[in-house]
Order: structure tokens, then C-alpha cells, then sequence
């Protein structure tokens, strides 16, 4: 879509893009060509600049199991937390858009979670799943040794996963209930008067009607699951027991930072870059769909 | 709804009230554990019934974690970003919708391009980059032969370098140079009536007239929104901080939550952590609760 109605002066114009066009150029532009020069080159350990190894870094990233490890850890994390948060957000919202008496309460008090800091909600799940405080405590009891997210690896994945989950129930559920209230109220009641109940409504009308949506979500989950989990990993397991939890974004951190290896670091930006433009362009894909919809 | 359907009605409040018992028990929880002593708090099950030690642990809290200016610099931070990104956003669009001139579709590509790849995933070059930002610049002008130039002519020697570790503006630029609320405001824009524009030349106005007097009264809604959603984002941000702040002076109240960890084998104190949580969880609730309108719109439209 085009403006009809244009100013002429175009100097004007662009000096309105620069301040926009400066910040992106450095803090984006920039560093993600460096991140590729990066990629391609290798520091030298006292000094005197990079040299060229080519596709070594990949390669050598490639072949660790470490990372491997990691890539299984952040799959196994976005699918079960993603699934997780969209299936208990939907039945959430399809629920709540029945407007029963009372729903304007779920509509306010479902958004919250997804208001708070990721290490804020960490530090609170820590606290409820500690093993020996808290309430999986009293599961301990009964049974001895059921629960230690601090020597189990399955244990710290299912906690960092509650408390992502946790949070982005809030966030699934403000998009599924705006899709459900974008249904025409006509073609439910329609629906009731040929016989219909609920569950085939739901099945046969509103479900369809919301699968843009579903994709939607599940691509904007699947790429946060990558990015927001960094603080719940760092403050609940820091990657641990044994790189149980060590996320792609976490594994970056530690690499980098701690381990100052700049270019394998930036090899595995370069990964992970590529695997979320790639999710957008699913995305957008079905975006276009949806235009057909309409 | 259509039908009477007593059954399935009973099923959705309780499904319903589950979920509210799911989303309301962590805060509950966290507000409770924080009116514990150490004694309490490590009892097994904790008691629900709120112990008498809440502003003690409060208190504690903010001294152990230094929370005052923490929050403080958090609130700064949050501002900086979600003012940043009403303003700059707002004259990115206006130049995108309103003007015709060559390579205007790129710089729509190139912010657009921005979109994809969130900061979390560029972190250690744009760290490079904030210790020094001139960097690139400099770079241009190696490169390109123009700093040799420079010293020819003038006998100056270029070396630029700001470093901007432990400072707001390293904190604050990063997370604006995104192009989340352009495209907000471009779809705003493009549905003002073309009349409007019309009339306000018609009586002479020119560009920056109209923006003023004009586009950015009708946004006010929008700005509402993005403002509200930039500022929770912001106030949310942990990793950036981290690595920017090595300093206690410029640390974010979200980075402070680590301290209050107890540790292995310390005394597990967790009323105290607790506490820190709570303080920490506050503001951006109050925000959640009173800007709900906002928040839910603005979350709506930025993400389309």
C-alpha cells in the first residue's frame, strides 16, 4: 500500500531515516558482518590479528559432541516448552471466549506471567522445584531421591521448561483469545442453531479459523524458546548438571565470554542466525497465507 | 453463549480456575516465602499462612543486593530504551510513508532485515562494537584509504574510538537499533486519510509541520502502546546488561538477582531471595496492570 498524497522535499525525507539508519548500521549491520569475519578467521593467542582458516571453525564446532549436546538440548527445550505453552494457551483462551460469567477475570489475570523478568520467574521456580526447601520437597519425602534438578539432567530440562512454559502460557493466550474474538459471533450461533455442539464448533469452525494464528505463535515460541531462555537457564541451572541445560544462546555466552573463543562463538551466532532467519521465512510464508484468507 | 450447557459450563470454570491457580500460585508463593524467617521458609511443606517477617526480608533484600540505585539505573534503562524507540521509530516511518526518493525501498529492506535476528544472538560482536563505537567508522575510513588521506593533508591522524562499557547510552542503543515499532507505526500511518495531508498543504504546511501538529497527536494511542511494551522489554533484558555493566554503578536490578541465590552449602536463604524477587517483580506488574489496554495492544501490533 502507497501514499496518494506525498511531500516533495526528499532531502527532508531521508534526514528523517538517519538517526534510524546510523543506529542500525552500527549496532546491527556491523556486528553481524563481524560476526561472519569472525566465523572465518581465527585470533591469534598473543596478538597480531586474524588469520583465515575458512570453514575450519565450523567444521570444528561441528564435529564437537559438546555441541551436538547443546542442539539436542535446545530442541528437546523448544519443542516440549512450545507445545507445552500454546496447548494450555489454547484450551485457556477457547475456554475464556466462552464468556461466561466471570471470564473478564482469566481475560486480566492469564496476561501476567508473561509481564515478568525471565530471571525474576527463574529465581521464584528455583525456589518452588528446590529439592530440599520449597514444594517438591514434600515429593522427596515420600519418595527419596526423586528430584534433583542439581545431579539429574532430566530434572533441571523439565524445571527450566515449567518456568518458560509458565511465562509464555500468558503471552499464547493474549493472541489465541484476540483470534477467537475475531470470529464472527453470527457463524457460532449459526453453527448452534443447524445442531451443533461445542466440541464439534470448536473442531469444525473456530480451529480452523485460528490456524494462521497457530502458526504464528509457533514460530514466535520455537525462536524466543532460543533467545528468552538465557536468563531462566543462567539463574536456575547454568547449563548444568553435566551441559544437561546448556542451551545454544547459553553455550554462545559461556564460550565467548568465559572462555574467550571469539570465533567459535561467532561460528555458532552464525548457526544459530541462520536457523532463525530460516524460521522467519516459514513464517512469513504462512503470513502471506493468511492474507489469502481474508 | 447459544446454548444451555450446564455440564460443560461447570468443566470450563473449573479448567478455568485452574489455570488462574497456575498463573496467580508462583506470585502467591513468592510473596509468601517472603514473610518467612529462615526457619520457616525451609520447612517442609512451607507453610501457606504468611509468616510476620515480610519487611525485615524486604529490607534485607535491598541492602544485601544494593536494590535502591539498581532499580533506579533499571528504571533510566527502561525509559531510555522505550522513549528511544517512540521517538527514532516515529520519524523512520514518517520518512518511509509520507516521501518518495530513490532507495527508499531499501532502507525499508534494510530495517526490515532487523526484524530476524534479535540481539541475543549478535551478542559478542555488538559487545565488540560498544567498546568501542567508532570502530566501524574508523574501519570505513582505513579501509577506503580516506584516514591516510586525512594525515597527507592535514597532518592529523585519525583514531577514533568512544567507548561506551558501563555507560547508559551503551546500555540503551543496542536495544533500540531494532526495527520493532517502525512497522507499527507504518501501518498507522498509512491509515490516515489522505485528506488530512492534502488540507495541511493546502494551508501551507510543510513536512515537519504536519508531523508535529498533525501525525503525532492522532498516534498518541500508538505511542501508548509501543511505549508500554518497549518499556517491559526493556526492564526484562538480562543478558545485555550483564556484559555491558561490569560496573556496580551502571548493574540492572535484573542482574542482581543472581546474588541473592543462596548458596551451596550457606544457609538456604531463601525468604531473603524471595524478598529480592518480589521487589523485582513489582514495577513491571504495576505497569502490566494499570497499562493493560496498552500492553495487550501494543503486543498485538507489534508482532503482526
Amino acid at each position: 500500500m502507497e501514499k496518494r498524497v506525498t511531500f516533495s522535499r526528499s532531502t527532508i525525507g531521508i534526514l528523517f531515516a538517519v538517526p534510524q539508519l546510523l543506529l542500525i548500521f552500527t549496532f546491527f549491520y556491523w556486528p553481524a558482518g563481524q560476526a561472519v569475519y569472525w566465523s572465518l578467521t581465527l585470533q591469534q593467542p598473543w596478538g597480531g590479528g586474524n588469520i583465515w582458516v575458512g570453514l575450519d571453525n565450523f567444521r570444528s564446532i561441528l564435529s564437537n559432541a559438546d555441541y551436538w549436546n547443546s542442539i539436542t538440548a535446545s530442541l528437546i527445550f523448544a519443542a516440549i516448552s512450545t507445545g507445552l505453552a500454546m496447548v494450555i494457551a489454547l484450551v485457556l483462551a477457547a475456554l475464556t471466549d466462552r464468556q461466561l460469567a466471570g471470564s473478564w477475570l482469566y481475560r486480566v489475570v492469564l496476561i501476567w506471567p508473561y509481564g515478568i523478568a525471565a530471571p525474576a520467574l527463574a529465581l521464584a521456580f528455583r525456589f518452588i522445584l528446590a529439592p530440599e526447601a520449597g514444594f517438591m520437597a514434600v515429593v522427596n519425602r515420600v519418595w527419596p531421591g526423586f528430584w534433583d534438578p542439581g545431579l539429574d539432567g532430566a530434572d533441571a530440562m523439565a524445571s527450566i521448561i515449567v518456568a518458560f512454559s509458565w511465562k509464555y502460557v500468558g503471552y499464547n493466550f493474549i493472541f489465541f483469545l484476540a483470534a477467537f474474538q475475531a470470529i464472527p459471533r453470527s457463524l457460532m450461533e449459526a453453527a448452534a442453531m443447524d445442531g451443533s455442539g461445542v466440541l464439534r464448533r470448536f473442531w469444525d469452525i473456530q480451529f480452523p479459523l485460528i490456524t494462521p494464528t497457530i502458526f504464528f505463535l509457533l514460530v514466535i515460541n520455537i525462536t524466543e524458546s532460543f533467545q528468552d531462555s538465557f536468563g531462566i537457564v543462567d539463574i536456575m541451572t547454568s547449563g548444568g548438571p553435566a551441559n544437561a541445560t546448556n542451551l545454544m544462546v547459553y553455550k554462545i555466552y559461556s564460550d565467548g565470554f568465559k572462555g574467550l573463543d571469539y570465533s567459535g562463538a561467532a561460528a555458532q551466532s552464525i548457526i544459530l542466525m541462520v536457523l532463525i532467519v530460516a524460521l522467519t521465512i516459514v513464517q512469513f510464508r504462512f503470513i502471506e497465507r493468511r492474507v489469502h484468507y481474508r | 453463549m447459544v446454548e444451555r450447557t450446564p455440564f460443560l459450563n461447570f468443566f470450563t470454570h473449573l479448567i478455568l480456575f485452574a489455570g488462574f491457580v497456575f498463573c496467580v500460585a508462583p506470585f502467591a508463593i513468592v510473596a509468601i516465602a517472603a514473610s518467612h524467617n529462615l526457619k520457616d521458609v525451609n520447612d517442609v511443606p512451607m507453610s501457606l499462612l504468611p509468616g510476620s517477617d515480610f519487611w525485615v526480608n524486604i529490607k534485607t533484600a535491598w541492602v544485601t543486593a544494593d536494590l535502591g540505585p539498581k532499580l533506579l539505573n533499571s528504571f533510566i534503562m527502561a525509559f531510555g530504551v522505550a522513549a528511544g524507540k517512540v521517538i527514532i521509530s516515529a520519524l523512520t516511518a514518517f520518512s518511509l510513508v509520507y516521501f518518495r526518493y530513490p532507495g527508499r525501498m531499501l532502507i525499508f529492506w534494510l530495517i526490515f532485515i532487523t526484524l530476524m535476528l534479535p540481539l541475543e544472538v549478535r551478542i559478542v560482536p555488538t559487545y565488540a562494537v560498544v567498546a568501542n563505537v567508532l570502530e566501524p567508522y574508523q574501519t570505513i575510513l582505513d579501509l577506503t584509504g580516506l584516514s591516510w588521506l586525512i594525515e597527507k593533508v592535514s597532518g592529523v591522524r585519525v583514531s577514533m574510538s568512544l567507548g561506551l562499557l558501563n555507560s547508559y547510552s551503551g546500555l540503551i542503543l543496542p536495544l533500540v537499533a531494532t526495527a520493532t515499532g517502525t512497522f507499527l507505526y507504518r501501518q498507522f500511518f498509512l491509515t490516515v486519510p489522505d485528506e488530512l495531508t492534502e488540507a495541511a498543504r493546502m494551508d501551507g504546511a510543510g513536512p515537519l509541520r504536519f508531523f508535529i501538529d498533525v501525525l503525532l497527536p492522532l498516534s498518541r494511542n500508538n505511542m501508548a502502546a509501543l511505549g508500554t511494551i518497549m518499556f517491559l522489554w526493556a526492564w526484562n533484558q538480562y543478558l545485555w546488561p550483564l556484559l555491558i555493566t561490569t560496573d556496580q554503578s551502571h548493574a540492572m536490578a535484573v542482574t542482581e538477582l543472581k546474588q541473592l541465590i543462596p548458596n551451596v552449602g550457606g544457609a538456604p536463604e531463601w525468604h531473603i531471595a524471595m524478598a529480592g524477587t518480589l521487589i523485582i517483580m513489582v514495577p513491571p506488574m504495576i505497569v502490566v496492570v494499570l497499562m493493560q489496554r496498552w500492553f495487550v495492544r501494543g503486543l498485538i501490533a507489534t508482532e503482526k
